[in-house]
């Protein structure tokens, strides 16, 4: 019986569900009325993303110099030969290695909740009546302009009270969700979801979960991977709160190893902490590299609505 | 249920009614599994969507509300770490109005926003207008100009700290070609306050000028063949059709950058090394979240440091409030 009830549910969903707006599509749509592109223009962006590539390439060669190279004046502008020492050291004596570790794991469980919880509220403001709706999503739309520094007080004191200082945890909970994803999912399911398509599985009898499970899940997937894309990048930065809520020495993300690094706590070999920089960086850049288009359409999509 | 599933409030027929009518089935179940079912049913219905924004809010709620109010509460006390507060009523604020500390924060905080956010958004807009051209290798440049924002505050900051080393950084030697300089980027006022506008720019321009590009997209074509009819040039379109068309995508981007500036603390605490907390030797280029940290952290004088938080998050609510009178007097323009 729940198989058929299931199929039921999808073979609906796939009968009924419009194409769901995938972000960046309108580019390609428009894109043939557009005017051809003089020689000035290739010009100017050729200067913008040589600007823009340059401190990452330059990056990559401080890290693969010595470090009294990498302060000798004309600074070196090809790489050299030292990457792997540099890299092996930034790992065992500098506990690279365990940051990125931290790192990924901190970055990997924001990005999960913040996508499960904000597909639901998103769902619920998108097409569940209930009493409040509008005033509670504009609650949650004004608490994004909230700076952060109003918070890190208490919750410093709430942390070194419940002993989780230096804990991951004390990075993971408060970003558990996010208003800027509650918005995203909303303004995408508002489109995308036909408010037939669950009542209709409602009437087969299916609860809310199921209608969770079967329904928005399939619909929202594409928001789902473009928003969790978002929030893994913006947690694997982050800074402010992870500066303040953990050490260099005990369990650091990259961005606090990276500061304890530059401030000259431990060294002030400089090919070093360029090399710190260098892993921090290089695993978003190849997550860029593979899904840029995809990054560069839900950043517009995210934007253009609000 | 069902009614309202064939008629919709404004009459269409829902698309493509599937064969089996999933109707009638629902009806006989609900009615034949009693009424203990139907009323969890009914409690399903009910309860779901508070259960489902639950998350959020308790988050919020413990993580953001409680801390806002009680933030504000310690800035009106004296607070240090471990200790119990001690009621001094608006004392923390006049203290920082009689503070040249706090008025410097202040000050850099405008003055590296400013010339952080201005150039910017400029340069963002017209990297926009370029990439909306019809072009080869699109996709690359997009994401070539977007790769500065995978880059962490810490990596960017240390990069360019090299590179604006006034003894052996790249961008002395460039300038030494031309007979300028050197000049003192960390240790003079200015120059300290540019390199440090000069990374947030690195940064934040692609990414703005992606927002800016998909909002000049949306621009219906038939204004830029009106205009062309009427003999407008090209960068006559630019200023009279594409800018007026984007301009709440643009107040958008202007509100985010400022709010964004206001709150900067990475780039300068990083760019000074172990001055940094201080913002420089002389606090050249010490801003407010700086300062919070340094009151808070260094000092511990929490206390002081919640008034600065609380400071910032006015100056947030007057740029709110600047923002949605600009946008009425937009419409009301529009309107009229």
């Amino acid at each position: 019986m729940a198989r058929t009830l299931d199929t039921t549910i999808e073979a609906k969903a796939s009968r009924r569900l419009p194409e769901p707006p995938r972000p960046g599509r309108r580019f390609r749509q428009t894109a043939g009325r557009q005017h051809h592109a003089g020689p000035l223009t290739y010009v100017l962006l050729a200067v913008a993303a040589v600007v823009s590539l340059f401190p990452l390439y330059w990056n990559l060669v401080a890290a693969s110099h010595s470090g009294e190279r990498v302060v000798q004046a004309p600074a070196p502008l090809l790489p050299g030969p030292r990457l792997l020492d540099n890299l092996s050291f930034a790992w065992n004596q500098v506990h690279m290695g365990e940051a990125l570790v931290n790192t990924t794991v901190v970055a990997g469980l924001v990005a999960a909740s913040t996508v499960v919880f904000s597909t639901l509220a998103g769902f619920a403001f998108a097409k569940l009546p209930f009493r409040g709706r509008g005033m509670l999503l504009s609650l949650v739309v004004a608490t994004m302009t909230i700076p952060p520094q109003l918070s890190v007080i208490p919750l410093y004191q709430i942390i070194t009270d419940l002993g989780w200082f230096d804990q991951l945890q004390s990075v993971v909970l408060p970003s558990l969700v996010a208003a800027f994803g509650v918005f995203f999912m909303r303004q995408f399911l508002v489109e995308a979801l036909p408010i037939e398509l669950v009542e209709a599985a409602r009437m087969d009898g299916a609860h809310s979960l199921r209608v969770i499970w079967h329904v928005v899940f399939p619909v929202a997937r594409p928001a789902m991977a473009v928003l969790g894309m978002l929030v893994f990048v913006q947690a694997w930065n982050d800074f402010f709160w992870p500066f303040i809520a953990l050490t260099q020495d005990g369990n650091p993300t990259l961005q606090v190893a990276l500061a304890g690094l530059g401030a000259g706590n431990h060294t002030v070999d400089h090919a070093v902490v360029l090399t710190g920089a260098l892993i921090s960086t290089v695993p978003l850049l190849l997550v860029f590299a593979f899904l840029g288009k995809h990054i560069v359409g839900g950043i517009t999509a995210g934007a253009v609505k609000s | 249920m069902a009614t309202s599933v064939r008629a919709k409030p404004d009459g269409s027929q829902p698309p493509a009614a599937p064969p089996s009518s999933p109707g009638p089935r629902g009806r006989r179940r609900s009615s034949s599994s009693g009424g203990r079912r139907s009323t969890l049913y009914r409690w399903d219905i009910k309860a779901i969507p508070y259960v489902f924004i639950a998350p959020f809010f308790l988050t919020f709620a413990a993580f953001g509300l409680f801390p806002l109010i009680y933030t504000g509460w310690l800035s009106l006390n004296r607070v240090e770490l471990g200790g119990d507060p001690q009621w001094k009523g608006l004392e923390n604020y006049t203290d920082l109005a009689t503070s040249e500390f706090f008025w410097n924060a202040l000050a850099n905080t405008f003055t590296i926003g400013v010339i952080s956010t201005v150039p910017q958004l400029l340069m963002a807009l017209g990297l926009a207008h370029l990439l909306n051209y019809k072009l080869r290798g699109r996709g690359f440049f997009r994401i070539a100009i977007l790769a500065p924002y995978a880059t962490s505050i810490a990596a960017a900051t240390l990069v360019f700290a090299q590179l604006f080393n006034t003894d052996y950084g790249m961008i002395n030697s460039v300038l030494d070609w031309f007979g300028v300089g050197p000049v003192q980027w960390e240790s003079s006022k200015w120059p300290a306050q540019i390199a440090i506008s000069v990374i947030v720019t690195w940064r934040w321009t692609g990414y703005n000028a992606l927002i800016y590009l998909a909002a000049m997209q949306a621009v219906p074509q038939d204004l830029y063949e009106a205009a062309s009819l009427d003999g407008a040039s090209r960068w006559r379109q630019f200023i009279s059709v594409t800018i007026p068309s984007i301009r709440p995508t643009i107040l958008f981007t202007v509100v985010v950058s400022t709010i964004g500036a206001t709150q900067l603390f990475g780039e300068p605490m990083l760019y000074g090394g172990s001055v940094g907390i201080s913002g420089g030797s002389g606090n050249q280029f010490q801003t407010l979240s700086l300062l919070m940290y340094e009151k808070g952290w260094v000092n511990n004088a929490l206390g002081q440091a919640s008034a600065i938080a609380w400071i910032m998050l006015l100056l947030l609510l007057l740029v709110g409030g600047v923002q949605a009178l600009v946008s009425r007097h937009n419409r009301k323009k529009l309107g009229g």
